[in-house]
């Protein structure tokens, strides 16, 4: 009888995850993958739709196109996983027993931690939170632009300095540059959290005169007012606020009682595998790992619970670890952006911004439908690409 | 003053910037004069904590490493 390996999510992660367990595995495995809505969205995507140089149906495709053949898709919403039974119960009734279950459930946005957030500020972490700031913005006529993050961790560490730079391009082009002022909103005491980084966005955002405010923890936000405060006893007043929202696991992993305080599922760093449960593995968003919560590390992570599984499946000792490895384009604007690439034991050095760079990106956004969900970037290229 | 320890947070495993975002969370519920311990692995925590402290008015009063744990003593001002 084939192994029954359960996948919780059709994302980066899940979906590469699971065709590679049936391209390895084929008939020794019996593969399904469980997704509420059964569409793949690219998130990354999210960032062009809120400055309006794409549109929403480029970042959504039926999640049934992107599978092999032979991994079954169940457009279910699962509601509890029993992991001692080895099963997922799902919310139309009925369960899906498993020999194996990947998690990969990613992250939820939450609005109700932080007052005022969801009437006074903007998000590009939705689709309709990136179509709202669009139209906001083109609505936009100059005054102050607050830019921040309202909770961590929070998906794609980069995002919001690569929205201050293009949103500071776009205000440029749109000639309200000069009535504009934008202000990145830092919860240390510099741009980004990865010091490398930092060092190299700083300037840039200097000569672009694109404020900085350290040491901003948001804590409320006042819509009357135009204010946002911050833990640190701040106040910014604002004439348009975008804040990226907290992020927590999903209530199915509270509903199991298999993750923390805030939903994520305690897993090894290494072996991918949650909690004590040998034949239950998580990746992505949905972990509780100290990295950056972003599609490129359910990327890098899926082989490594792949192969683990199918180790398990023949009955060979697991061999592959996962040993945090991450990439990440950053835009810095004027056509021009770096990459962050680092893993648990190298931080990233990341080189001048160049067009090569943002190439690299606009070409990885473009073929993203036709590689990663297949699997299709050789490891070796993921690992050391110079564009 | 005293310098009893009010709350003492455990922040090991947790990696940048979430050891001071926690800490600036736990130093607004506290009352002002109040002391609180920070416990936490990530290396960077040093430089940003000292900073955080010099940027909010926060005394630092002791911070140490043991074992590869940094461990910080914070009292809250005004």
């Amino acid at each position: 009888m084939p192994a029954r390996v359960v996948v919780l999510g059709g994302g980066v992660g899940g979906t590469l995850a699971a065709n590679l367990l049936s391209k390895e595995l084929g008939r020794d495995a019996h593969v399904t993958v469980v997704d509420p809505i059964g569409m793949h969205v690219y998130q990354p995507g999210f960032l062009y739709v809120a400055l309006g140089q794409a549109n929403g149906r480029w970042l959504a495709r039926d999640e049934r196109t992107l599978l092999r053949r032979d991994v079954e898709l169940a457009v279910e919403r699962a509601e509890r996983i029993d992991a001692t039974e080895g099963t997922v119960q799902l919310a139309r009734g009925g369960s899906l027993p498993f020999d194996y279950l990947v998690i990969a459930t990613g992250a939820r946005l939450v609005y109700d931690t932080v007052p005022g957030l969801r009437e006074g500020s903007y998000e590009f972490y939705s689709l309709e939170g990136a179509q709202r700031l669009r139209e906001a913005l083109r609505g936009f006529r100059g005054g102050r632009i607050l830019v921040g993050i309202a909770g961590i961790p929070y998906k794609c560490p980069p995002a919001p300095v690569e929205f201050v730079f293009m949103v500071e391009e776009y205000l440029r082009k749109r000639g309200l540059r000069d009535r504009s002022q934008i202000t990145l909103l830092s919860p240390l005491n510099r741009a980004f959290t990865i010091e490398s980084a930092s060092k190299l966005i700083q300037p840039i955002m200097e000569e672009r005169g694109i404020g900085l405010s350290t040491f901003f923890n948001v804590e409320a936000v006042d819509p009357s007012a135009g204010v946002v405060e911050s833990l640190e006893g701040e106040k910014a007043e604002y004439d348009l606020l975008v804040l990226v929202p907290p992020h927590r696991g999903q209530s199915l992993i509270d509903a199991s009682g298999l993750g923390d305080s805030s939903g994520w599922l305690p897993t090894d760093r290494a072996t991918l595998q949650a909690g004590d449960h040998e034949r239950i593995f998580a990746l992505g968003d949905a972990t509780d790992l100290p990295i950056s919560k972003s599609g490129s590390t359910a990327h890098f992570e899926a082989p490594v619970v792949a192969s683990r599984i199918a180790s398990l499946v023949r009955g060979t000792a697991p061999k592959a670890n996962y040993g945090g490895r991450v990439m990440c384009f950053l835009e810095t604007g004027k056509g021009r952006a770096t990459a962050l690439r680092f893993d648990y034991e190298h931080p990233p050095t990341p080189p001048q911004p160049s067009r090569a760079w943002h190439l690299a990106k606009w070409l990885f956004n473009r073929l993203y439908w036709e590689t990663v969900p297949q699997g299709r970037i050789p490891e070796r290229i993921n690992e050391r690409s110079e564009p | 003053m005293s310098t009893a320890i009010a709350v003492t947070l455990d922040l090991k495993g947790l990696s940048c910037p979430m050891p001071i975002v926690k800490t600036a969370k736990a130093v607004k519920g506290l009352a002002p004069g109040d002391v609180i311990e920070a416990l936490a692995t990530d290396p960077g925590s040093v430089p940003d904590f000292v900073a955080w402290c010099r940027a909010t008015g926060n005394q630092l009063l002791e911070h140490d490493e043991h074992d590869g744990v940094y461990r910080f003593v914070i009292r809250k001002t005004g």
